[in-house]
């Protein structure tokens, strides 16, 4: 041990090689972040959904329509729409990054997962607050 | 095949074998079922919101819905969503607990794999027995 100031070694890393921590930009746990809390909130969410609509099974729309307007069902609807698209979308864009190379058709399925899934989740909101609001109790 | 080291430098890599040389580990299967499930369950967001949007609609269009969803097409799409559900959930809290660096020991893997596609199965046909009990 006492001869340890000898010891050396060499890193041969670039300067890209480098960044350490978070990165320059301080996001670099970010995506994977937003797919483990979007998971946690998906587990109680999903198990939820399923033993409700296990309950509406053939129901007729009345039913479906009441159960979606009653407020705690609203909140945890619009709460599953959201997360679950939110969750499938940061899922499909670490897949893309996975297979498709080639820089342009990276871009254009990045940009059309992010626009579908934005657009699924708005038509899913609307259509859970149009019955929130227009349902009759 | 070329690459370049971390110092930019141009080297030879050598390639490792394709999938097809390798005996399939359960884990393997495993792990590109997370990936094959997650993909399924995006595309049944889809139908999660066609419901809804049915639910909102007209008396025609929601029957119209509720129909393509009892028919077999329907029914088996719903049958492969609540499997692939269930898959990824368990499967899902795997990936939970590995990200507080517990459960990597290879004996522990290979049991938790099997496990997880016996909860799936077990899942699944706890939901279908209960949803076909109750359907009106
Ligand atoms: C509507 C529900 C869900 C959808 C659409 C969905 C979709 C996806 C997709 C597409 C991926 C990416 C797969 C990959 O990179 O190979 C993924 C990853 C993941 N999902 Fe889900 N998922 C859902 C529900 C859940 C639930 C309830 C959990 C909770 C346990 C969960 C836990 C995870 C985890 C931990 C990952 C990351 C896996 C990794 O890093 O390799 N998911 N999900």
């Amino acid at each position: 041990m006492s001869d340890s100031s000898k010891l050396s070694i060499t890193v041969r890393r670039s300067q890209l090689g480098q960044v350490r921590g978070l990165g320059a930009a301080r996001g670099g746990v970010r995506h994977w972040w937003v797919q483990r809390l979007t998971a946690m909130a998906l587990l109680p969410l999903t198990i939820w959904f399923v033993i409700s609509v296990l309950g509406l099974l053939g129901a007729p729309q009345s039913a479906v329509a009441g159960f979606v307007a009653a407020p705690v069902n609203t909140v945890l609807l619009v709460a599953l729409v959201a997360i679950s698209l939110h969750h499938a979308e940061a899922g499909v864009q670490t897949v893309i990054e996975d297979y498709v190379h080639r820089e342009g058709s990276r871009i254009a399925s990045l940009l059309a997962v992010k626009a579908l899934t934005l657009f699924l989740a708005l038509v899913g909101i609307i259509a859970v607050l149009k019955l929130a609001f227009t349902a009759v109790h | 095949m070329i690459g370049r080291d971390s110092a930019g430098g141009l080297v030879r890599r050598p390639l490792s074998p394709h999938l097809q040389t390798y005996r399939w580990p359960v884990t393997m299967l495993s792990s590109i079922l997370h990936r094959a499930t997650g993909i399924a369950l995006a595309a049944g967001c889809v139908l999660l919101v066609w419901w809804l949007v049915a639910a909102a609609g007209s008396p025609a269009y929601f029957a119209f819905v509720q129909g393509f969803l009892a028919s077999w097409l329907g029914v088996l799409m719903l049958l492969g969503w609540v499997a692939a559900l269930s898959y990824h959930v368990l499967n899902g809290i795997r990936h939970l607990v590995w990200d507080t660096a517990r459960g990597f020991e290879k004996p522990g893997l290979n049991a938790t794999s099997y496990a997880i596609l016996g909860g799936t199965a077990a899942l699944t046909l706890l939901v279908w027995v209960v949803g076909f009990a109750v359907w009106r």
